[in-house]
């Protein structure tokens, strides 16, 4: 789960972290009282979760109250990326003299937490990471030992931070490894970490992703999740424990297992096609997950037919075709549809839908095959 | 001969009392696996699909010999399960549950790299070695005994690999499902060694996904040290940037995890890799000489 900048910037605050003051608005009426409080010059920045605000226009400097409303009136209802911008952080502006990279994550090969330290902050670390990787300075750092202050004082050297700052880097370094690991992310990161003109830090930008397998104990962090910013039926989906995410194809995919489905839309691409979803539907689902996860799928109007693919282990096929009917029968949709149903009770759920007209496939690349060929013939037929 | 499992195993199932290890303890005892006893805390005394149950692994242990264990508890309790049953002595551990917390993984990894103890997983499919030891969830009657090793980050796809080998009378050593969690407890190359020294094995089929680089060293230790043939396929060519696809370690971050990046480099290593799933069955067929 991704927080927010406003978000994360208040949890950082909460492990001693500097950040400039400010606050969110969902109206420019709202953000010119925001400014007003402030004083001064403020920064009003779009709040979305997406990469790249400023280059679209989402984040713009103002002067005084008056120009906070306006551009904050300019940036809100803003689409970034396909999100609609719903509220902005009006935040006083920062008299930047440096800009540094400081962030967190967890590092798949080293089994490690690691901070890494850059810079060349305020840019995309990504694009550093990729163009000149020996800027980054990475510390992996002990579960059982946590973060240290030797570590961070020689982040601070290499980093070139001057030395009357090094005691606050230390602290904000630790702050922000404490808010990482007490609040289960898998990322958290100051960018920039700004040296500001008259010599102090401060987390200008920040970002944090919460595991979303730990959300059972960060409460607190869950009730953050932003519903506005999300797939409505991605979270519909979450709501029926699936596996949803939506692509702009028109094969619509059901399969189960996440390593399947990933397949099965390799295939449905391998013969010209294109997926309009990835769908686990899991193990042992039952009919009305099935019954759901086909409702969800169908809500795309861009679906134009869909593929089921069950190996049944724990999942028994029967359940599977019960759950179509179900489906089929509250939807009457008129979206032609190919199954594989293969493993437990296979005999069983194509008995089932014997009666429901619908294409069937022995193999996987059978299957892909045919349900690229029924959505082209929709696709021709819906043209005329 | 096969890899981590066969009829030596003497197996303990924590959380047997649950919907879920109730169920596959049943199949795993069907199958022929030799499951000496089940724990739940608080059950203590009482008997599951025929096999005692005890309080603590520790307990279960000494009553029963066990030398593996295969864990079915809720994901909150299961870093707890995979800890308690490495004290206890136990050799292997193969944590089917999915939805451990990573950095709960990374401390588990952490205190049992010290160890004498092997990890298979979390959020994995489990072990089979065919006609010997069922230690997992995968539908038992799909395999066949045979010479090919399976290592396999996903769970149906593999089911849908060996169900193709198995239609050609190709049979199977062991197959080994490690895991889609971002963290696990063994890796490629972990299993590759295995199936390397393993005399029963003469080629093998990795399965591999989105995330992570695991496949790219992988292929650097089949290019260095790997004698036996290697046919591999990797799941999610299609997948978008940025998104979780199901497993928690799929995820195509920051250009790197890409299916195209682990092809390449497992190309270079000199594995055969395939497009589609159908065609390992087809190569591995060439390779056994058929």
């Amino acid at each position: 789960m991704n927080l927010h900048e406003y978000q994360s910037k208040r949890v950082f605050a909460r492990y001693g972290i500097p950040i400039p003051n400010g606050d969110v608005a969902s109206t420019p009426v709202e953000a010119r009282e925001v400014a007003k409080v402030l004083g001064g010059p403020v920064v009003v920045k779009a709040q979305v979760l997406v990469g790249g605000r400023g280059k679209a226009g989402g984040i713009k400097v103002a002067q005084t109250p008056d120009e906070a409303e306006e551009k904050a009136d300019a940036i809100l209802g803003m689409d970034i990326k396909g999100l609609t911008v719903g509220k902005v952080l009006v935040d006083q502006a920062a008299d930047i003299r440096d800009e540094i990279y400081l962030g967190l994550t967890i590092d798949r090969a080293r089994r490690r937490v690691v901070m890494m330290g850059s810079s060349e902050g305020g840019v995309d670390i990504e694009e550093v990471a990729a163009t000149m990787p020996e800027k980054i300075i990475k510390i992996a750092i002990d579960p059982f030992i946590g973060f240290r202050s030797y570590q961070a004082l020689e982040l601070a050297l290499e980093l070139g931070i001057p030395t009357e700052l090094t005691r606050s880097f230390t602290q904000i370094a630790s702050g922000l490894y404490d808010a990482f690991m007490a609040s289960d992310a898998s990322l958290a990161e100051i960018n920039p970490l700004v040296v500001t003109g008259d010599g102090k830090l401060l987390a200008v930008d920040g970002k944090m992703v919460i595991d979303d397998n730990a959300l059972f104990r960060q409460s607190m962090l869950a009730e953050m999740r932003d519903i506005v910013d999300e797939d409505p039926y991605e979270a519909e989906a979450r709501r029926y424990g699936l596996s949803y995410v939506k692509l702009d194809g028109e094969i619509g995919c059901m399969v189960n297992g996440a390593g399947l489905s990933m397949a099965t839309m390799d295939m449905i691409k391998l013969f010209g096609g294109s997926p309009a979803n990835f769908l686990d539907v899991g193990g042992g689902a039952t009919s009305d997950r099935v019954a759901a996860a086909l409702r969800i799928i169908l809500s795309d109007s861009n679906v134009k037919a869909v593929l089921f693919n069950i190996f049944g282990g724990i999942t028994r096929c029967d359940e599977v075709a019960r759950g179509i009917l179900v489906a089929l029968d509250e939807l009457k949709t008129p979206v032609p549809m190919v199954v594989r149903l293969v493993g437990t009770n296979e005999e069983e759920g194509r008995a089932i839908l014997a009666d429901a007209k619908m294409e069937t496939a022995a193999t996987l690349a059978e299957a892909a095959r045919k349900a690229v060929a029924v959505a082209k013939a929709a696709r021709e037929g819906s043209a005329q | 001969m096969s890899i981590l499992v066969n009829k030596h195993t003497r197996l303990l199932v924590q959380g047997i009392t649950g919907r879920e290890g109730l169920f596959h303890t049943e199949q795993m005892v069907a199958y022929g696996t030799n499951v000496v006893g089940g724990v739940t805390p608080g059950k203590g005394g009482q008997w599951a699909a025929g096999v005692p149950v005890f309080d603590t692994v520790t307990k279960a242990v000494s009553a029963t010999e066990a030398n593996t264990s295969i864990i079915y508890v809720p994901a909150r309790f299961a870093p707890d399960a995979i800890l308690e049953a490495a004290d206890a002595g136990i050799k292997l551990i193969i944590c089917i549950t999915e939805g451990l917390p990573t950095l709960d993984m990374v401390k588990v990894r952490a205190y049992i790299d010290g160890m004498d103890v092997r990890l298979i997983g979390p959020n994995c499919p489990g072990a089979i070695t065919p006609n010997e030891a069922k230690v997992g969830i995968m539908p038992g009657h799909i395999h066949i005994p045979g010479n090919v090793g399976i290592v396999s980050r996903s769970g149906t796809l593999t089911y849908e690999v060996v169900a193709a080998l198995t239609e050609r009378g190709i049979g199977q050593s062991t197959a080994v499902g490690i895991g889609g969690d971002p963290i696990i407890g063994s890796t490629f190359i972990d299993i590759l060694k295995l199936f390397e020294k393993d005399g029963d094995t003469e080629q093998v089929v990795m399965i591999g996904e989105i995330g992570g680089t695991d496949e790219e060293r992988a292929a650097e230790y089949i290019r260095d040290h790997m004698t036996k043939p290697v046919t591999a396929f990797i799941a999610g060519k299609t997948a978008p940037p940025g998104k979780r696809m199901g497993h928690a370690g799929a995820i195509i971050s920051g250009g790197t995890g890409t299916a195209a990046e682990k092809m390449a480099a497992l190309e270079a290593a000199g594995v055969r890799v395939v497009n589609q799933p159908a065609e390992i069955a087809e190569i591995v067929a060439t390779l056994a000489g058929e």
